[in-house]
């Protein structure tokens, strides 16, 4: 992504959070949000225009699971590992697919389809295990149920 | 005539396929140019029944459950829109026993109303409690609160009354009110539930703290993981706005309250007061140390109310119907209901609000129906990750704050997550160790550090390596966390693993392969 297309994105979330107080999370949600991630030459702009030093802008982002510095696969799946699904085999699922997709939890398939994450409860306990696919929520997932909810991404490919 | 039928938005019915219930049932009644009208209401919390669809009936509202959009042809050929028969056909959703049986004071409106129409709010009762309060001086409002007897719902018990007298005696150009949304807790789903499907309630609520307090402004912490309560609250924020609940003349009474929702990002530290603040100031979420409390020194250095969603939900009742009403329930020195949420493997799991001084086996078998395996229940972790895991011989503890303190428990914000007799103590133990680590802010030692041994120690434990004395050496590490920590995470995180070496040391002293 090309320097001015950040700092064109950063200066609209700006002018939209910056003047509330304590916005760098507002921001930082907004870049993500429109950019898919917060690039690493987002960080000092973002500092330069909140007047903060860029060392905080760093710590901000490093210390919230949510923020990435890189871009996503074309679809995020989260899969809950907490309490709750591990008592109905959150675990198993969660070996199946790193299995199926062959990565590992936080990285992206080679073909950027799919990115894959960890989430500590998405408040559907009583409804476990628990699976977010771009942002829309799947209960009592079981392997083969995962299985037909990827397949059914992107039909064709 | 128009037929109103119930489909919830809540985020769990949604997941088990509300959505395309919905479009099915609308699908079908155009079709059949049957006049319906859909409403999307918040779940009754018989979260094993969704989607869980209602009809309003002559009889009263007749449920189906759970349904699924194959399922919809044969309901309309049932007429279920008259609550005609069906396999589904689960009766009077009053009369359903698990409802039936509850004490819904906090809860009393979700699933029943359109959780962003203010008409349906108002006419269920809602804002007496607003109105009640603009009519008393803020010492009375207070009063009623602390005499009510209501304690913190977030886990800390520390009684609502007291924290907020404490910000009131503060003089200040600026007070805050803020709701801890940040229900991290695996496990919970109150303030979820409680949030898209009656979010006027935690509106009122935080209203009523501000002018009780003299705050103006409110802001909701939310976790990033609940993206549909973002939705419902900012709606029904804006809808409270435009009817001048919220603003700078509330009611015409000349006070004012703002209030806004900010969004997490995935910490769950945030939850801990102070962390949630400085996250609220857009910083990196480490908490921070008392005193100063939060009620003298908090938001932006201000005097600020932190108080978890369902204490504030709690409030309108307690003035609408005075402390007494609300004080009238419970037990010993745990007053008024707790809206427990049955989770993990259970048969039954939904959200069962009750006076305190139930039971714990009452819950899992009588409500719950045993696990959903159908194998027995060996370990129940109540009151979230840094909850302890209490085995069976103390299910008839009763579930009230003090009780469960005497055996070394936690009711916290009244989770609890069921595990049949195929758990791995030893396992769960490894994983709240882990799970600190990779909760942990870092600024104290015990905490950072000591969550990483935690977890190599339990490993070695687990091989067989030197074992007595790595059992020993993390009873030793236990006690240096639950000592030195700076907050509740560290502190409590060996809450779970001490008693899962207590209850269950076979599961640490196994020969594995």
């Amino acid at each position: 992504m090309s320097d001015p297309t950040i700092q064109a994105t950063i200066e609209k979330v700006l002018a939209r959070h910056g003047g509330r107080p304590g916005p760098l999370l507002e921001v930082l949600h907004g870049v993500q949000d429109a950019l898919g991630y917060v690039p690493g030459e987002a960080v000092p702009m973002i500092a330069n225009g909140l007047n903060l030093s860029i060392a905080d802008v760093h710590g901000v982002v490093t210390f919230y699971h949510h923020f990435r510095d890189r871009p996503a696969g074309r679809h995020v799946v989260q899969i809950c590992r907490a309490e709750a699904c591990q008592s109905m085999q959150g675990a198993a699922l969660a070996e199946h697919a790193r299995r199926q997709l062959a990565i590992e939890f936080n990285e992206t398939t080679r073909d950027q389809r799919i990115s894959l994450q960890p989430i500590y409860c998405f408040g559907n306990c009583a409804c476990a295990p628990a699976v977010m696919i771009d942002g829309e929520l799947h209960g009592r997932v079981t392997p083969e149920r995962f299985d037909a909810l990827i397949a059914a991404l992107e039909p064709g490919k | 005539m128009t037929t109103i039928v119930y489909i919830p938005r809540d985020a769990s019915a949604l997941s088990l396929g509300a959505e395309g219930v919905a479009q099915a049932i609308a699908a079908q009644a155009a079709a059949r140019k049957i006049d319906i009208r859909i409403v999307r209401n918040g779940s009754r919390g018989l979260c094993w029944l969704e989607p869980m669809v209602e009809v309003q009936t002559a009889a009263g509202r007749i449920a189906y459950g759970p349904v699924s959009a194959h399922d919809v042809p044969s309901l309309y050929l049932a007429g279920f829109l008259s609550g005609g028969a069906h396999a589904l056909r689960l009766g009077v959703t009053e009369d359903i026993a698990y409802l039936k049986r509850q004490e819904r004071l906090t809860f009393a409106r979700v699933g029943i109303t359109d959780p962003v129409s203010l008409a349906d709010y108002v006419a269920n009762g809602g804002y007496r409690g607003l109105r009640r309060a603009l009519e008393l001086a803020p010492e009375a409002i207070v009063q009623e609160v602390t005499d009510s007897g209501l304690r913190g719902r977030g886990g800390a018990a520390f009684p609502t009354g007291i924290k907020w007298k404490t910000v009131l005696d503060q003089r200040a150009t600026q007070k805050y009110v803020t709701a801890n949304a940040d229900e991290g807790d695996s496990g919970t789903f109150a303030d979820r539930m409680l949030m898209e499907g009656d979010p006027l309630l935690l509106i009122e609520g935080m209203t009523i703290a501000g002018v009780a307090v003299g705050a103006t402004h409110g802001y909701i912490y939310l976790r990033v993981e609940y993206p549909h309560a973002l939705a419902v609250l900012n709606a029904a924020i804006a809808v409270a706005y435009r009817e001048h609940y919220l603003g700078r003349d509330i009611l015409g009474s000349g006070q004012q309250f703002e209030l806004e929702v900010r969004v997490g990002a995935g910490a769950y530290i945030c939850g801990e007061e102070t962390s949630m603040l400085e996250s609220l100031e857009g910083k990196r979420g480490e908490i921070r140390v008392r005193p100063p409390l939060p009620a003298i020194k908090g938001l932006f250095g201000m005097p600020t109310i932190v108080n978890n969603v369902i204490s504030l939900a709690s409030v309108p009742g307690i003035l609408e119907r005075g402390a007494a009403f609300y004080q009238n329930y419970g037990a010993g020195r745990s007053r008024g209901t707790l809206p427990i949420q049955l989770a993990g493997n259970v048969k039954r799991g939904g959200l069962i609000e009750k006076a305190f001084g139930v039971t714990l086996r009452d819950i899992l078998y009588d409500y719950g129906g045993g696990s959903a395996s159908g194998r027995p229940i060996r370990a129940v972790q109540v009151g979230g990750p840094l909850g302890a895991y209490m085995p069976e011989s103390q299910f008839d503890t009763a579930i009230d704050y003090e009780a469960f303190s005497a055996v070394g428990a936690l009711v916290g914000h009244g989770g609890i997550v069921v595990f049949d007799d195929t758990v791995d103590m030893a396992h769960m133990a490894r994983y709240a160790m882990e799970f600190c680590a990779h909760e942990s802010c870092g600024k104290c030692t015990p905490c950072r550090i000591g969550s990483t041994r935690g977890v190599e120690v339990i490993d070695r434990i687990v091989r067989g390596v030197d074992r007595e004395r790595n059992i020993e050496l993390l009873e030793d590490l236990c006690d240096t966390m639950l000592q030195g920590s700076l907050c509740g995470l560290g502190g409590m995180t060996p809450l779970p693993v001490q008693s899962a070496l207590k209850y269950f040391p076979e599961d640490f002293r196994a020969v594995r392969s």
